[in-house]
């Protein structure tokens, strides 16, 4: 018996090697983990169970049959994250390159399968050349089987994709359909076609790290959500975003214990507004001001700017917060902003993670970039988004909420549960100046009677009692007390239950 | 006595005279400009007047709207604070002319006291000591070296309407003299529009050392002894104190003998400051006497136990000063700190913009914070950067200094950049902590300049203990989150490695009822703490002495602020940190291809466009910040690739302003 547990533990220390010695050293001389050492940081000590690591493929092609590595090219399992309940798969670039092969893609399918049977996230560390050439079209059929299953998964667990090396042509499709993607900078690159390629066909020059490494993503295209220094600081970043996260549609976000005071107040908000309405200030600050400990958790930091998302918590529960930035582009709507937010609301609603509003919205951005690219699509992605969320949703309006824009904003009117202004705000179809310059063309030139008229304009309309007064603004808080105001409402809306009609699936304007 | 007066300033000044005003029951009004709207010592007075827009030449310097707002309030008296209009014999001869009584000295004694070479003149003849030297305007370069080589090198050569280290020259030799003459001549043409220079002996290794005098309409003089203010960045005063460490008492009363004199001579009127040079033998040259409260004044306040803003007002009502000069005791020791919105890690550029959090360290028996500013006030750019003054008591020097540097640690700063670590760091100086000082101190501790990410080997421990101790709280509060597996919860354990940039330092942890041990390398910490996970201050006895660590959740990282060190850490397992060393440290993103802002501030001008090819030194933009214009220029010959910001645009620090190809 004795030789035969010994057996065990030799053939698991086979597998466990992995490509070998010499392929992790070169792993590491290119900054990057092993696969199982990226486990070992983003999961609880000693908490990970391996499945499949005898698994091999089954190629008999181009001298594969003399090949052969156990695990083939991914580490697969379950583990924890503070104790509660993630399902991994983490590519092994030591083994094939962490080609996909049908066996390998078996295993990610494994893993999947199981999380959606339980309930559980899954979180993918990528680090692949690509698909197992030498399998041909069974290794196609291994990523089509891996994309089916993330549809599936989609909204009833949460998927996490972290790129940890190269992840190109069709393989960039099972991260892209997942909830969020984290990438390392330097040695992370995602594109449908490489350098190469684009060189040949389109004769741009262009370096991987400019085409698809994490810079880009996270500032440019917006695939990424967040870009990270090195492999340990990704992994400890996913765990902080896990603990935000429920494990599965059917449960609400997770708790945990909060000294924050629900009641404390922030004097400091009541003097944030600028006196000038084209100043613009940090709406980070009210953020901060607002949220458990200050601690949030931003997501696509550096892209669309001129809206913030991410995860904070509100006496120790997951919220959502979308909110617009004074600071870039005065905070207007645009194609990217909408994309971004609408994106992060389909998450919260999906997920029952309840969404906090904070608008200050000058209108939708003109210009003919944004009409030809489509700003009536896009746009109305974040109004779907919106208008079909049944978590609940508080809205607090600063200052400035304008036309289309407004409605768009968690208003009241897309069933927005809780929805409160600030003294400062000004609700209305468009700043004073402007409805001015429309409702009395006639005086155009007379810039007295102008200046008059927009007074008595802003007077009348850029206030947050107009839309009190019909019942759009539940109350006007002050500045200060809005954390007080906010817990309270998740407090009141902790059992909401709101349903849409009964559909196969809504066809939102995509 | 007075009912009303109005005060002809701003920051914590004003907010310090009105403290005193309220006390003795005179109603005060604040003047603003337009960028003050909001400002504290606008909330603080009982009535406020708007007196222009923001930049000080047409508000807080306008005599006639000054005198106007007084006028329209019916304020008796006006109180200048420092600065601004404080020295300003027009001013006070306006405000005489209107029948409103000046809180200051006579306009002549200010006149007479404000021309560098009339007032030498005086303190000779009212037997001041002063620097060898000749108060006679150089006339040539061949007139100066016949004075350098008559005093005796080094020399000093200065501009007669000087000040601010403007048009002074250091001569070591007849060259240097020869061209610094030149020099030193053309750079007061320019700054003062006055050309004059003149020649004194430099004094080796001083220590500016001044003497408080308060003088009243009845022919009473007193001096409440002395304060040091040795501690100065490019002429600037950034730490006080009072008594002096090197002052003994028979040189108190040579000094302050010759203050009063000197007083007298100029029939000086209200508080007043002679200020000295001190050389190591413990001889004292007169500088110039400042006809103003000073900034520094509140430690000769703590010592003396006298509120020298009611001497003055007092004063000025025409009553007598308070105490004779008999009843004149320095009790204990005081120390000030100026604190700026200046940024350290970046040679201490300003850095305006609102402050997020404020919170001074609590006011306690020890421990006087005048501030001028709140959580969510503005550091305008259009003036001073001193936004606060923290000021420590002890009975001795040696306790008030500890108390000071407990007190910088507690002090939170949000939102804009301070000198707090530097504060910090000076505190912590043993030079200083002896007393062993003298004007050129920060230019010889700070040679290579500061740094608050530089941990010295001094803090290293308690920084990773702390981290350590923090980190392991949050991990427990996280591994206390709902919906885990029964039975599987996550195992954390005491063992951590706190890296702060590419240095590591083991910690081991120990957890007793009310202290945990940290054994970190060869050191072993005692903690005693209350702190919960989200407070901003970590307080702790460690080993028996009071320590605080200001502390920021950053990410997975966490920054700790204390004793003049400002770091990032990122506290591992020490599994995770032996994996970390396969980790290469990468190097900074390449910035050499961008221009960056190295302020926050308005972009004025764009010098370039894109396909220029610019030579090093060429001018690219121009930022204005703090009213100043700044002009960066190529640091290498490159060409531009594109323009990333626009004039009129608003630049945070760091921001990309042009890229290069």
């Amino acid at each position: 018996m004795k030789e035969i547990l010994q057996k065990l533990e030799e053939k698991r220390e086979a597998a466990r090697r992995g490509g070998g010695e010499r392929r992790i050293k070169a792993q590491h001389e290119k900054g990057k983990l092993a696969a199982r050492e990226r486990l070992e940081i983003l999961l609880d000590a000693e908490s990970f169970e391996e499945w499949d690591m005898f698994m091999e493929h089954r190629c008999a092609d181009f001298g594969m049959e003399s090949q052969s590595i156990p695990g083939d090219g991914v580490v697969i399992g379950h583990g924890t994250i503070n104790g509660r309940l993630v399902f991994v798969f983490s590519q092994d670039f030591t083994v094939f390159g962490g080609s996909l092969s049908e066996a390998h893609a078996e295993k990610i399918c494994k893993v999947m399968d199981q999380a959606m049977r339980v309930g559980a996230p899954v979180i993918g560390l990528n680090d692949s050349g690509g698909a197992r050439i030498q399998e041909g079209v069974a290794s196609l059929g291994g990523y089509a089987e891996v994309f089916q299953r993330n549809v599936l998964a989609s909204g009833v667990v949460p998927q996490i994709s972290m790129i940890m090396g190269p992840c190109a042509g069709g393989a960039v499709y099972s991260p892209a359909m997942t909830d969020f993607i984290f990438m390392v900078k330097g040695s992370a690159y995602m594109f449908v076609t490489g350098p190469e390629v684009v060189r040949t066909v389109t004769h741009e020059n262009v370096t991987h790290e400019e085409l698809g490494g994490a810079m880009t993503h996270s500032s440019k295209s917006g695939v990424a959500d967040g870009a990270f220094e090195n492999d340990i600081e990704a992994l400890h970043s996913m765990r902080e975003l896990v603990d935000f996260l429920p494990a599965s549609n059917r449960e609400p976000p997770p708790e945990r214990p909060c000294e924050d005071d629900p009641a404390r107040a922030e004097s400091s908000l009541d003097k944030l507004i600028p006196a000038e309405p084209n100043q613009p200030y940090d709406m980070k600050e009210v953020i901060l001001n607002v949220v458990d400990e200050g601690d949030f958790f931003e997501l696509q930091p550096d892209y669309a700017r001129n809206i913030v998302t991410g995860f904070a918590r509100m006496q120790g529960s997951t919220v959502g917060v979308v909110a617009n930035q004074p600071m870039v582009l005065a905070g207007c709507l645009d194609i990217s902003s909408s994309i971004k937010a609408a994106r992060f609301v389909r998450f919260c609603d999906c997920f029952n993670i309840p969404i906090v509003t904070f608008v200050d919205v000058p209108g939708f951005l003109p210009g003919t970039a944004q009409e030809y690219g489509g700003i009536i699509k896009h746009g109305a992605k974040l109004l779907f988004a919106y208008a079909e969320a049944t978590v609940p949703k508080i809205t607090v309006i600063t200052r400035k909420a304008y036309g289309g824009a407004y409605d768009v904003m968690s208003s009241k009117h897309l069933r927005g549960d809780v929805n409160y202004a600030w003294p400062s705000a000004e609700i209305a179809v468009m700043g004073p100046k402007g409805a001015v310059e429309i409702i009395f063309r006639q005086d155009a030139g007379d810039e007295e009677k102008i200046a008059e008229r927009t007074e008595h304009y802003r007077e009348k309309f850029a206030n947050p009692f107009v839309a009190a007064a019909r019942g759009y603004i539940d109350d006007v808080i002050m500045p200060h007390s809005t954390r007080m105001r906010v817990c309270r409402s998740l407090a009141m809306l902790k059992n909401k239950e709101l349903d849409n009609p009964w559909k196969k699936h809504e066809n939102m304007p995509l | 006595m007075f009912s009303k007066i109005l005060i002809a300033n701003r920051g914590e000044i004003a907010c310090r005279v009105m403290r005193t005003a309220k006390r003795l029951g005179i109603a005060t009004v604040a003047v603003y400009s337009e960028a003050d709207a909001d400002a504290l010592h606008v909330e603080l007075a009982d009535e406020s007047l708007c007196i222009g827009p923001a930049p000080s030449t047409e508000s807080y310097l306008s005599i006639e709207k000054i005198v106007q707002a007084c006028r329209q309030t019916g304020a008796e008296a006006v109180h200048p604070g420092y600065g601004f209009l404080s020295e300003n014999a027009e001013f006070a001869k306006a405000l005489d002319e209107a029948g409103i009584v000046f809180i200051g000295p006579p306009a002549d004694a200010m006149r007479t006291m404000g021309d560098k070479i009339a007032s030498k003149n005086l303190a000779k003849s009212a037997g001041v000591s002063a620097i060898p030297g000749s108060t006679e305007v150089i006339k040539d370069t061949k007139h100066a070296e016949e004075i350098a080589r008559k005093i005796g090198y080094p020399v000093m050569l200065k501009a007669s309407a000087g000040g601010g280290g403007k048009g002074m020259r250091l001569a070591r030799d007849e060259s240097s003299c020869r061209e610094g003459f030149e020099r030193a001549t053309s750079e007061a043409m320019s700054s003062f529009g006055d050309g004059r220079v003149f020649i004194e002996k430099f004094i080796e290794r001083p220590r500016h050392i001044e003497i408080q005098v308060l003088a009243d309409s009845h022919g009473n003089v007193v001096h409440l002894g002395e304060r040091e203010c040795s501690i100065q960045r490019r002429h600037q005063k950034i730490i006080e104190e009072s008594p002096s460490p090197f002052i003994d008492e028979e040189t108190r009363s040579a000094m302050g003998a010759q203050a009063v004199a000197l007083a007298k001579a100029v029939d000086y009127r209200s508080a007043g400051t002679v200020e000295f040079v001190v050389d190591p033998e413990r001889n004292f040259y007169f500088l110039e006497m400042n006809t103003r409260l000073q900034v520094e004044h509140p430690v000769t306040e703590w010592v003396t136990g006298l509120d020298l803003v009611e001497q003055m007002i007092r004063i000025a009502a025409g009553e007598q000063i308070s105490v004779r000069q008999d009843a004149v005791r320095l009790k204990g020791s005081a120390v000030e700190a100026r604190i700026y919105a200046e940024d350290p890690a970046r040679n201490f550029n300003p850095s305006p913009g609102r402050i997020t959090k404020y919170s001074p360290a609590d006011k306690s028996d020890f421990i006087r914070v005048d501030s001028g500013v709140f959580q969510g006030a503005e550091v305008s750019n259009f003036y001073d950067p001193m936004i606060a003054k923290l000021i420590a008591y002890g009975e001795t020097r040696a306790l008030a200094i500890e108390r000071l540097e407990l007190a910088l640690d507690r002090f939170i700063i949000r939102g804009v950049a301070s000198n707090l670590p530097f504060l910090s760091a000076i505190a912590a100086n043993p030079r200083y902590k002896e007393g062993a000082l003298s004007t050129d101190f920060i230019d010889q501790e700070y040679p290579e300049g500061f740094d608050p990410a530089d941990v010295p080997e001094s803090k290293r421990a308690l920084i990773a203990a702390v981290a350590s101790v923090v980190h392991e709280a949050y991990a427990e509060r996280a591994s206390l989150i709902s919906g885990q597996m029964p039975g599987f919860s996550r195992k954390i354990s005491n063992a951590w490695v706190v890296r702060i940039g590419d240095h590591a330092t083991e910690v081991n942890l120990r957890f007793g009822d009310s202290k945990i041990e940290a054994r970190c390398a060869n050191e072993v910490l005692n903690l005693e703490s209350r702190w919960r996970v989200g407070d901003p201050r970590f307080e702790a006895l460690v080993n028996g002495d009071s320590v605080c660590v200001q502390l920021e959740k950053r990410g997975v990282r966490y920054r700790l602020i204390h004793g003049g060190v400002d770091v990032n850490c990122h506290v591992l397992t020490p599994r995770a940190a032996e994996i970390f060393r396969h980790v290469p440290e990468r190097r900074d993103q390449d910035t050499s291809r961008y221009l960056l802002s190295p302020m926050p501030g308005l972009l004025v001008r764009l010098a370039v466009s894109p396909g220029d090819r610019v030579a090093e030194g060429q001018e690219l933009a121009v930022v204005e910040a703090m009213k100043m214009e700044n002009v960066l220029r190529a640091d290498q010959e490159q060409t531009v690739a594109a323009l990333l910001s626009k004039p009129g645009d608003s630049l945070a620090t760091d921001q990309p302003i042009i890229e290069f190809e």
